[in-house]
C-alpha cells in the first residue's frame, strides 16, 4: 500500500483514454460534419493504438516493479467503498501474465482493425478500449464484487464490438454469446452474495482462508463453475463460442480467444481451488470427463468444419479443455502447463484468427473451399500460417507443446485415463490444422480470384510478427513463464491443501 | 402535551403541498388560460418546496393523535417522491403544449397525486392510509385520461378507474375486517391487538388492494394498458414517485402493522414477487410499442422491489430503498428518453423506430443505453447495486429459491433490453428524430448519469450503511 497507484493506472488509462476520444470526437462533431474521411479515422484508429500502447507499457512496469519471489498479492492497493466491498486491487504472477497477455494483445488487435474496419471507427475503438479496462480489471481485482463488475461489464462492449461490426449471423450470435454468459455469471453472483454474507467479506485474502463447510462448497462451487464453463468455455457450454467467433471481426475474435476465454480458467485457479477445495477435489473426475470430452469430441467437430474461423474456434474450445485438465489434476506441473497453455493460447489463437483475417480482407470469404494455393502468391503469410499451425498442433519448439505436455503430465499423475484422452486430442488436432494447411495453402489456384492476391501488407507484418516471436520465444524458454507464475501457483495448491 | 410546532413540522410537507394546490385552483380561476405556463413551474417549485419540508424534519414525528406519524423510513421515501414529481411535471410542458392540452390543471393533478403520496408515507392508521389512497388514486386516474380527445387516453383512464376502484375496494374492505377484529384502525393499536385469524384475512385483502397499486402481479394487468394508452408524461410520473411512494408503502404497512404475522404474509409476498418477476419479464419479450414494453418491466422491478419486502424489515428496509430508489430514477430517465423521441409531430412508440438511433441522436442513444443497462442490472452501472441490495437481503432472510428466481428473470429480462439496444445500435437509421426539449434531454442525461454512475460511485452514502440503512432504523421507533 502506498506508493504509485500502477495498477489503477493501468486498468482506467484504456477507458480515460475511451472518454478522450469521445470528448474530442464530440468537440469536432460540429465542424467535420459530412467529412467524415479516411484520414480522420486513421487518425482515431491511432490514437486508440497509441492509448493501448501506453497501457501496455503501464503493465510492464508493474512487471518490473513486481516482486517474483515473494508469494501473495503485490502492488495491492484498497480503498473502502461499500459495505463489506472493497476497492481493492492486487497481482500475483498468474494474474499479471493474464494483465500482460491483455494489454499486449489489445493494441495488436486495433492495428489488425487499421483496413478491416471502415465504419463507426470512433465507436469501435472507444468499445475496444473499455473493454480492455474491464479485462484488465478482471485479472487485477482482488474484491469478489469488482471482480463480478469487472467480469460482466466486459460483455457489454463484446455485445456491441459483435452486434455492429460482426459479420452476417451477428445479431444472433451477439445476443447468444451474452445471454449464455449472463446466465453463468448471475448464478455466480448468487454464490458471491452468499460468501459475502457468510464470511462477512468480499475479500479474497480473507475468503481464501475461510473454511466454507463442505455441503455448502459443492453449492457454490457449481455456481462458480456455471460462469466459469460458459466463458472457457467447456463441453457442453461451449456452443456460443463459434457462432461469436464467426460472426465477430478479427480484433473481436483475437480478443475472445485470447483474453475472454482465459477469464474462465482464471477464475477457476483464483476461486474454485483455493476457495472450495473440498468441491473441487470431490468433482476432479467430473471435471476431467468434460475436458476428456471437449479435447476429443471439439477435436472431431473442428474436423469437419468448413468455415475457417469455426474451424479455430473449436479448436480453441480443444485446447481449453487441456486447460481444465491441468487445473484439476491439482499439482504443480498440472497447474503451472494450464497457466502456460491459457498464455500461449492466447498468443497462437489470436494470431491464427489473424492470419484467417487477412485472407478474408482480402477475398471477404472464410470458406477453406475458396481457397487453395496461396503459397504460390503469398509466400510470407503461408510460413506465418505454418507456423501458427505448427504452434497450434503442438510441435515441440512452440509454445503451444509446453502448455499440452504439461498439462498432460499433471494429468497423467492424476488420472492415466484422462490424459490418455488427452493424448488422443493432440493427434487430432494435427488432423484438422494440417488439414486446414494444406487445403487452403498447398495445391493448384482453383478460384481465379486468388491470382492476384497480395502477400501481407505491413500492418499485418507488425500485428503477427510479435506474435510469432514471442511463440518460438516461449517455446524455446517456458522458464521466462513459469519464473513469474510459480510462487503463485505454489500458493494456489498449498492454499487448497490447507482447506483439506 | 399538544406540542403545536411538532405537529405543524410532521405534516408540514403535506400541508404545505395542499395549502399550495389550493392557492393553484384559486389563481386557476382568477387567471384562467394565462396561468397555464406559470402553473407548471409553479408545480414544481412547491414539490421541490416540500422535499426541502420532509427533509428537514427528517426524523419525523406524530401528529393528529396518532393519525399521522413519519419516520426516516417514509420521509426518505417522501423526499425522493417529491423531486421526482417535481422532475416528471417539468419535463411534462413541452409536450402538453404540442398537444394543446397544456392546461393548469395538469399541474394541479400531480400536486394532488403528490399530496396523496405524502399521506400514505405518513398514515400511522387505516383511516389516514385510505384517504392518501383515494387522492393519489383520483388524481392519477384524471391524469391517465388527460389526453381528453385521444380514444387511447380515455381508455386508459377509464380502465385504470374501474380496476382501481375494484382494488380500492378490496383495501378498504380488508382494512374492515381488521378494525372489525382488533377494535382499532392505528397501526400501533392493531400491532399490539396482535393478528387474530379474522385480522388475517383482512390482511390479505389489504395486500390484494396494495398490490394493485405498485402494479404486482397478478393484480397488474392494468399496467400495460394505462402505460401504453396515457400520456407519455403521465407515465413518466406514475413509473417514478407513486411507485417508489406505494411500494414504500407497501413494506410499512406490513412491517408496522403486521410485522408480527410476518410468517403468514411472507409465503403471500413471495409467490406475489415471484409471479411478478416472471409475468413482467416475459411479457415484456413479445411487446413492440416501448411504453408497453417498459410497463411489463416495471411489473418485474416491482417484483424484484418484493423480495426485499418478503426478506422483512431487518435484512429488507435498507435494500427496498436502495432499489426503489435506484429504479424510481432510472425509470424516470427511460420515460423521459420516450418522451424525447418525435417524429413528424407525433410521439414514436414502436421499438422498432428506435432504429439506428445511436447516429442520428448520439448522446440520447448513450444515455438511453445506460439507463437500459442500469434497469437491467448490470454492472457497473447503478442498477446492478439495486439488484445485489435485493439479492442480498434475499439470501440473508433465506429466501434461495426467490433469488434464483430473480436471477433467471433478470436474464429473461436482458432478452428485451437487449432488443432495445441491438435496435438502437445495430440496426440501419431510420428517419430523423425532432429536436428535443432542454427540460427533457437534461432530464434523460441527468437520471443516466445519476442511475449509472452517481449511484455507482456513491453506493456507499446510499446503500447499506448510508442513508438507507439510517432510514430504515426509523421504523424501530
Amino acid at each position: 500500500m502506498g506508493g504509485f497507484p500502477i495498477l489503477s493506472v493501468m486498468t482506467f488509462l484504456p477507458l480515460a483514454g475511451a472518454l478522450l476520444v469521445m470528448l474530442v470526437r464530440a468537440a469536432t462533431a460540429g465542424s467535420s460534419k459530412g467529412e467524415s474521411t479516411a484520414q480522420s479515422k486513421k487518425a482515431v484508429l491511432l490514437a486508440a493504438v497509441i492509448i493501448s500502447a501506453a497501457t501496455f507499457v503501464a503493465s510492464v512496469a508493474a512487471f518490473f516493479a513486481f516482486d517474483r519471489s515473494a508469494t501473495g498479492y503485490q502492488l495491492v492497493e484498497q480503498y473502502a467503498w461499500y459495505g463489506p466491498i472493497s476497492y481493492k486491487l492486487g497481482v500475483d504472477g498468474l494474474s499479471l501474465s493474464l494483465v500482460m497477455l491483455t494489454t499486449f494483445l489489445t493494441p495488436i488487435c486495433l492495428l489488425a482493425s487499421w483496413n478491416s474496419i471502415d465504419k463507426r471507427v470512433t465507436e469501435y475503438v472507444i468499445a475496444f478500449l473499455v473493454l480492455e479496462t474491464f479485462m484488465i480489471g478482471v485479472f487485477v481485482a482482488l474484491d469478489l464484487v469488482l471482480f463480478y463488475i469487472f467480469f460482466e461489464a466486459g460483455l457489454i462492449p463484446m455485445f456491441l464490438i459483435v452486434g455492429i461490426w460482426g459479420g452476417k449471423d451477428r445479431v444472433y450470435a451477439a445476443f447468444k454469446f451474452f445471454l449464455y454468459t449472463l446466465i453463468g455469471s448471475l448464478l455466480m453472483l448468487i454464490a458471491m452474495v452468499y460468501m459475502i454474507l457468510a464470511a462477512g467479506s468480499a475479500d479474497f485474502e480473507v475468503l481464501e482462508k475461510f473454511a466454507f463447510a463442505p455441503e455448502i462448497q459443492t453449492w457454490l462451487w457449481l455456481a462458480f463453475i456455471a460462469s466459469f464453463a460458459v466463458k472457457l468455455p467447456m463441453w457442453p457450454v461451449h456452443t456460443w463460442l463459434p457462432d461469436a467467433h464467426v460472426q465477430a471481426p478479427t480484433a473481436g475474435s483475437v480478443i475472445l480467444a485470447g483474453v475472454l476465454l482465459k477469464m474462465g480458467g482464471y477464475g477457476m485457479l483464483r476461486f474454485s481451488l483455493p476457495m472450495f477445495p473440498d468441491a473441487s477435489a470431490m468433482f476432479q473426475p467430473f471435471m476431467f470427463a468434460l475436458a476428456v470430452i471437449a479435447i476429443v469430441y471439439t477435436s472431431l467437430v473442428a474436423w469437419r468444419q468448413t468455415d475457417m474461423k469455426k474451424l479455430i474456434a473449436y479448436s480453441s474450445v480443444a485446447h481449453m479443455g487441456f486447460v481444465t485438465l491441468g487445473i484439476f489434476a491439482f499439482n504443480e506441473i498440472g497447474v503451472q502447463g494450464a497457466i502456460f497453455q491459457m498464455l500461449s493460447h492466447g498468443l497462437i489463437s489470436g494470431a491464427l484468427f489473424l492470419i484467417v483475417g487477412v485472407v478474408y480482407d482480402r477475398m471477404h470469404t472464410r470458406e477453406i473451399a475458396a481457397y487453395g494455393g496461396l503459397v504460390s502468391r503469398m509466400p510470407i503469410y503461408a510460413s506465418f500460417f505454418m507456423l501458427f499451425t505448427m504452434a497450434n498442433v503442438g510441435l515441440p519448439g512452440t509454445s503451444g507443446f509446453v502448455g499440452e505436455i504439461l498439462t498432460m503430465v499433471g494429468g497423467f499423475q492424476a488420472a492415466t485415463w484422462a490424459a490418455a484422452g488427452a493424448a488422443l486430442g493432440v493427434i487430432f488436432s494435427a488432423v484438422y490444422m494440417l488439414t486446414l494447411y494444406r487445403r487452403t495453402v498447398f495445391g493448384e489456384i482453383t478460384n481465379p480470384e486468388l491470382n492476384d492476391i497480395k502477400d501481407m501488407n505491413l500492418v499485418e507484418w507488425i500485428c503477427i510478427a510479435p506474435l510469432a516471436a514471442l511463440t518460438i520465444l516461449f517455446g524455446i524458454a517456458p522458464n521466462l513463464i513459469f519464473n513469474l507464475t510459480d510462487s503463485s501457483t505454489t500458493r494456489i495448491l498449498s492454499l487448497m491443501a490447507g482447506g483439506q | 402535551m399538544l406540542d403545536i410546532t411538532s405537529i405543524l413540522m410532521t405534516v408540514a410537507p403535506e400541508l404545505w403541498l395542499a395549502l399550495a394546490g389550493l392557492i393553484g385552483v384559486l389563481l386557476g380561476a382568477i387567471f384562467g388560460e394565462r396561468f397555464n405556463s406559470l402553473s407548471f413551474k409553479f408545480g414544481a417549485l412547491a414539490l421541490f418546496a416540500a422535499a426541502a419540508l420532509a427533509a428537514l424534519h427528517f426524523g419525523g414525528g406524530e401528529a393528529f393523535g396518532g393519525l399521522v406519524r413519519t419516520n426516516t423510513f417514509v420521509n426518505f421515501a417522501k423526499v425522493i417522491t417529491y423531486v421526482l414529481a417535481g422532475v416528471a411535471l417539468i419535463i411534462s410542458e413541452g409536450f402538453l403544449k404540442r398537444h394543446e392540452t397544456m392546461r393548469y390543471e395538469y399541474s394541479l393533478l400531480i400536486m394532488f397525486a403528490s399530496l396523496g403520496m405524502g399521506i400514505i408515507l405518513s398514515a400511522a392508521d387505516l383511516m389516514t392510509l385510505y384517504m392518501g389512497i383515494e387522492t393519489l388514486s383520483l388524481s392519477s386516474y384524471v391524469l391517465a385520461a388527460f389526453h381528453r380527445d385521444s380514444a387511447r387516453s380515455s381508455e386508459a383512464g377509464l380502465k385504470y378507474f374501474v380496476l382501481g376502484a375494484l382494488a380500492s375496494g378490496m383495501l378498504l374492505y380488508g382494512a374492515s375486517l381488521v378494525y372489525g377484529f382488533t377494535g382499532t384502525t392505528s397501526f400501533a393499536g392493531i400491532a399490539e391487538a396482535g393478528i387474530t385469524t379474522g385480522a388475517l384475512f383482512g390482511m390479505v385483502l389489504m395486500i390484494v388492494g396494495l398490490a394493485f397499486k405498485i402494479s404486482a402481479a397478478p393484480m397488474h394487468v392494468w399496467t400495460p394498458d394505462v402505460y401504453e394508452g396515457a400520456p407519455t408524461p403521465v407515465v413518466a410520473f406514475f413509473a417514478s414517485a407513486p411507485k417508489m411512494a406505494s411500494t414504500v408503502v407497501f413494506a410499512n404497512v406490513l412491517f408496522t402493522v403486521f410485522g408480527s404475522a410476518i410468517d403468514q404474509w411472507q409465503i403471500i409476498v413471495c409467490i406475489i414477487a415471484g409471479l411478478s418477476m416472471i409475468i413482467g419479464s416475459v411479457g415484456a419479450l413479445v411487446q413492440t410499442n416501448i411504453k408497453r414494453l417498459l410497463g411489463y418491466s416495471s411489473i418485474a422491478n416491482v417484483g424484484y422491489a418484493l423480495v426485499a419486502v418478503a426478506a422483512g424489515q431487518e435484512f429488507g428496509a435498507a435494500a427496498l430503498l436502495t432499489f426503489s430508489t435506484i429504479y424510481a430514477v432510472t425509470s424516470l430517465g427511460l420515460f423521459a428518453a420516450v418522451l424525447a423521441m418525435r417524429r413528424r409531430g407525433g410521439m414514436v412508440e414502436g421499438i422498432s423506430e428506435l432504429g439506428g438511433m445511436a447516429r442520428n441522436k448520439p448522446v440520447l442513444a448513450v444515455t438511453l443505453s445506460v439507463l437500459i443497462f442500469s434497469i437491467a442490472g448490470l454492472p457497473p452501472f447503478g442498477g446492478f447495486f439495486g439488484k445485489f441490495e435485493v439479492l442480498r437481503a434475499g439470501l440473508e432472510a433465506g429466501l434461495v429459491p426467490l433469488a434464483i428466481l430473480v436471477v433467471i428473470s433478470s436474464v429473461i429480462s436482458l432478452g428485451y433490453y437487449l432488443k432495445l439496444i441491438k435496435i438502437m445500435w445495430f440496426d440501419e437509421p431510420t428517419e430523423r428524430f425532432e429536436r428535443v426539449d432542454m427540460s427533457v434531454m437534461g432530464t434523460v442525461v441527468l437520471c443516466s448519469v445519476v442511475a449509472g454512475v452517481v449511484f455507482m460511485v456513491f453506493i456507499s452514502e446510499l446503500g447499506t450503511g448510508g442513508w438507507a440503512t439510517f432510514a430504515a432504523a426509523g421504523l424501530l421507533r
